[in-house]
């Protein structure tokens, strides 16, 4: 089989600021549009994208039982079985950054694209170190995920610059998180403005807006991208779009504002 | 509270906003996390650079902007110098 399928590391430098939920909901989403999917967890020693896809308890050998030759990747590999083309790779528990090399993550890379898949997504562990090495070198793309908060901005211009040393050039960027009532207020980092601030280096692919629908999803392992009515949900159905080449708009995330500013512009509609 | 200032505020256009100190502060920062210039060695360019332009043109110092820029594998310098006008005794033609 050939080598067609596309690499795509999530990345984003500072911890908790959604690479793990990005990556499940990315994954579930591009798999229910008919890509042949699988989830890699490189987050070795911190695994939770089997958490966020509800496929904790079907784990029976992880990524490192793959590299140290115990398991074959088919083996390693959790078909989804409500997402049938999405597999999760997982990471291991018990080990840590060290216990996979560059190297063999290349290869394991290599491996996954001869077994077909279209899109290999790879969540990165936090920080700067081996494990960020590790993630990025078996990729072609990288997405950069960030909050519009100042810590995290910070470190994705960090990261921007490592992608670039990488070879890993114009990384797609969501910026997640988003609160557009106190963007409007001033309050917080707009869009915009966190483009901006990190330069043109980097391709806005998504905004994603706070939506609690999150966290009850994520609770659930069960990514708010199968519900109709979060938004959060509708924004990484968006990116998926956006990933497989369609122009999508960027949704008006104003509309997604409060009851009474909801009514009110009903009643303006109206009297129009 | 007076008038204009409750207003100035209700638009935000008094004191300055949260998100604006932030995008300030992340500039200032970005631009020493890229380029590992020292803020001492900054501010001396800064004043310098406007003591040259200030002998031909009158700048809005308040405005000036001096950032550095990743593009690459380059930082470039990048400056955003508003000008109020250009200085009368450089417009006028050299007298015979």
């Amino acid at each position: 089989m050939s080598k067609t399928g596309r690499v795509i590391v999530i990345t984003s430098g500072k911890g908790g600021v959604g690479k793990t939920t990005t990556t499940a909901n990315l994954g579930v989403a591009l798999a229910s549009m008919g890509e042949n999917v699988a989830v890699l967890d490189a987050d070795i020693g911190l695994r939770n994208l089997d958490l966020a896809l509800g496929l904790e308890n079907r784990i029976v050998y992880d990524i490192v039982d793959v590299v140290e030759g115990r398991a074959k990747l088919r083996q390693a590999l959790i078909k989804h079985k409500q997402h049938q083309n999405l597999s999760l790779l997982p990471a291991a528990q018990t080990r840590d950054k060290s216990a996979v090399t560059t190297r063999q993550m290349q290869q394991l890379v290599a491996e996954l694209q001869e077994e077909g898949f279209t899109f290999i997504l790879i969540d990165c562990p936090a920080g700067i170190e081996q494990g960020f090495k590790n993630a990025t070198a078996g990729a072609t793309e990288a997405i950069v995920v960030t909050n519009p908060e100042m810590a995290s901005v910070r470190d994705s211009d960090r990261i921007i610059g490592l992608l670039e040393a990488q070879e890993l050039h114009n990384p797609m960027l969501i910026v997640n998180r988003i609160r557009m009532r106190m963007v409007k207020n001033q309050e917080m980092l707009g869009v915009e403005d966190v483009q901006e601030v990190l330069g043109s280096s980097v391709k806005l692919i998504g905004v994603v807006p706070d939506d609690e629908a999150i966290i009850t999803s994520t609770n659930h392992g069960d990514p708010a991208v199968t519900s109709d009515s979060s938004p959060a949900g509708q924004a990484y159905r968006d990116i998926a779009r956006r990933l497989r080449g369609e122009e999508v708009p960027f949704m008006d995330l104003e509309e997604k504002s409060g009851f009474f500013e909801k009514l009110f512009k009903r009643f303006s509609a109206k009297s129009r | 509270m007076p008038l204009n200032t409750l207003i100035d505020r209700l638009f935000g256009r008094g004191e300055k906003s949260a998100k604006h100190v932030a995008k300030d502060r992340l500039r200032f920062v970005l631009m020493h996390d890229r380029a590992d210039i020292p803020a001492p060695m900054m501010e001396e360019m800064r004043r310098e650079i406007l003591g040259v332009l200030s002998k031909y043109v009158e700048i809005d110092e308040s405005a000036l902007d001096l950032s550095l820029e990743r593009s690459d594998n380059a930082v470039a310098v990048v400056a955003n110098i508003p000008i109020r006008r250009v200085l009368e005794s450089r417009t006028a033609p050299p007298t015979p």
